[in-house]
């Protein structure tokens, strides 16, 4: 990155001023980087869930747009640019317009510490997890900023709820991101995927039953905080007619969306490199390009192997009460989030490089409730009829 | 002690059934859609497979209407208009005009009740999409047509005892559950069923 500017400025051809060469290709490079990557990730993962629910509920989903329904994700945002940009009457219209621009970002700038491979990643700071964690807590200014500036009790609601919701599990989060850092001693990213190796037994969601707990709530609460469903109190429809988008329509209305699918992918990537073992693969290859290649599938396919979890999660559970979401953040998840920590450092502090018999144990456990899940989903396809069967695309 | 296995029997209450919940979707995404994609990409038009006495957009014959006006009376919302007159030179009943406002109707199918011919039917037809209201009104009078003369006695017209006998063996086959003639009945329902005219010659 640094070289190629360097080399540009080296051929004359942008004058002599490097600074502000430097922040146009970055600007330019970024803007592609978003429109060509994070922009259409959004919108494909919003025709997979559609779809993905869609089989859930044996139904169809969008499928009438390009083949099977692909192009659907197009559609929708030509309608969205098309629709017309309403603010509201004696709502707060800087506010108002600032606010899907804010939830966006929080979207856009983990990207900058997303660790794709061995050096494919933008920019491996030192605080990287730190800082992936503070950036997505910015949705919470954009959504109450949208709920306050709407000048509706729905959105204000909606964004009171949010606030309460994003606030509560960051602690938790926070709290289960500890135990890796206490036993990597890092909080860059790329440093906590090198204390990993490639077999499952080596990532550190198997490292010890604490890690694997931590693992587990930090995955909801990521998706507490990504506002997904069981949490999507912020907008309700039921309750809260959109809740804080209630006010919002056209590209602004859509833009919350994106960046609840594109958060998808920083929630999937978040727990992939701290507990999946990131972009780890075996050294088949001395091709340093293959290689990364081969840690960019790896990351990729862990991560939307997660978003799959996301959607599917999304599909089975109904939305929880408030009193419920706080009693499951404050009584459950603080408290054994606290003990995690605890007990990984009282781990770290008598195998302080790790058990690598307890590694095969978490394993063993982890097939044997994958097969007892196996079985039931087969009993329940089993009760089903019999010509339903595997028949997958329409 | 209650409170913390409380505590705990949450705990393994919430994973259980998110476990469980989580195996009935997964076997639901390997199992075929239920969906029916009207209006395209269907095996059959979806007017085919509704049940017999499906209340659908109105229909008249107009070869059997009397010119009663036994269903104008009917309708609680005044959605029929017709016009009939004596044409002063034969005499004979004329209907210059028969419109079903389509837009108004609430397929309460009361209006065919009374109808002495059935002439007013519901059809299985149900999509009156259309960009005015005017278009949905139904006139079924172009020119002015001779009202239809009931003969005497208590079966009129041979259309109508195709239509009475399939409603009859309809009921026969499916509104007289249990009774002992169920399979005789269902024989003769079929029969009737394929052959709607068999009535003529009764
Ligand atoms: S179905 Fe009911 S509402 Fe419609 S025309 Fe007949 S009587 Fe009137
Ligand atoms: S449709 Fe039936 S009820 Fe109406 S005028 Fe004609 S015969 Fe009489």
């Amino acid at each position: 990155m640094e070289t190629l500017i360097h080399n540009l400025v080296a051929a004359g051809t942008f004058g002599t001023n490097s600074s502000l060469v430097a922040a146009l290709v970055i600007f330019v490079l970024s803007a592609v980087v978003f429109l060509g990557v994070a922009f259409p990730f959004a919108g494909i993962v919003s025709w997979v869930e559609r779809r993905v629910w869609a089989r859930i509920q044996s139904r169809v989903g969008p499928n009438r747009v390009g083949p099977n329904g692909f192009l659907q994700w197009l559609a929708d945002g030509v309608k969205h640019v098309c629709k017309e940009d309403i603010v509201p009457d004696d709502s707060d219209a800087t506010l108002f317009k600032i606010a899907p621009y804010l939830v966006v970002l929080a979207f856009v700038l983990p990207w900058a510490v997303m660790p794709f491979s061995s050096s494919l990643i933008l920019a491996d700071l030192n605080v990287g997890i730190l800082y992936m964690t503070s950036v997505t807590a910015l949705t919470v200014v954009g959504v109450l900023m949208a709920g306050w500036a709407s000048n509706d009790k729905w959105s204000l609601i909606g964004g009171i709820r949010s606030a309460a919701q994003i606030v509560s599990y960051e602690i938790p989060a926070g709290l289960s991101i500890f135990p890796i850092v206490l036993m990597t001693g890092t909080l860059s990213m790329q440093g906590i995927i090198k204390g990993q190796g490639w077999a499952p037994q080596h990532w550190f969601i198997f490292a010890n039953p604490f890690t694997f707990i931590a693992a587990n709530i930090l995955y909801v609460s990521a998706l507490a905080e990504g506002n997904r469903t069981p949490f999507d109190l912020p907008e309700a429809e039921s309750e809260l007619v959109a809740g804080f988008a209630t006010e919002y329509s056209g590209m602004r209305y859509l833009f919350f969306f994106m960046a609840e699918w594109g958060n998808l992918f920083i929630i999937g990537a978040i727990i992939t490199a701290l507990f999946l073992g990131g972009w780890q693969f075996p050294h088949v290859t001395k091709n340093p390009v293959l290689m990364n290649v081969l840690e960019l599938i790896t990351f990729n396919v862990k991560v939307l192997a997660l978003v799959f979890v996301s959607m599917w999660v999304r599909g089975t559970l109904p939305r929880v009460r408030i009193d419920q979401l706080m009693s499951v953040c404050w009584k459950y998840f603080v408290p054994i989030a606290f003990i995690n920590m605890i007990g990984t450092a009282i781990w770290v502090a008598i195998w302080p490089d790790g058990n690598a018999f307890m590694g095969y144990i978490m394993l063993a456990g982890a097939i044997v409730v994958a097969v007892i899940f196996i079985q039931r989903v087969i009993f329940y396809l089993r009760r089903s009829r019999m010509e339903m069967y595997f028949k997958p695309t329409i | 002690m209650t409170g913390v296995s409380a505590y705990v029997q949450n705990i393994k209450q919430t994973v259980s059934t998110i476990f469980e919940g989580m195996a009935i979707t997964a076997s639901h995404f390997m199992r075929k859609p239920y969906t029916v994609q009207y209006p395209d990409r269907m095996a059959v038009r979806v007017q085919d497979t509704l049940p017999f006495r499906y209340r659908g957009i109105l229909e008249v014959d107009l070869e059997i209407c009397t010119g009663c006006l036994a269903c104008e009376r009917a309708c609680p919302i005044d959605c029929i208009t017709i016009v009939a007159d004596k044409d002063p030179v034969t005499k004979q009943l004329l209907l210059s005009q028969f419109d079903i406002d389509i837009a108004k109707c609430m397929y309460c199918g009361l209006c065919s009740e009374p109808c002495p011919t059935g002439s007013i039917h519901h059809t299985t037809e149900f999509e009156g999409a259309d960009y005015s209201l005017e278009s949905l009104i139904r006139r079924f009078v172009k020119d002015p047509v001779i009202a239809y003369k009931p003969k005497k006695g208590p079966e009129t017209d041979p259309r109508i005892a195709p239509i009475l006998n399939r409603g009859m063996a309809y009921l026969d086959q499916w509104a007289i559950p249990g009774s002992d003639k169920d399979a005789a009945n269902k024989a003769a329902a079929d029969k009737a069923l394929d052959q709607p005219d068999a009535g003529d010659a009764a």
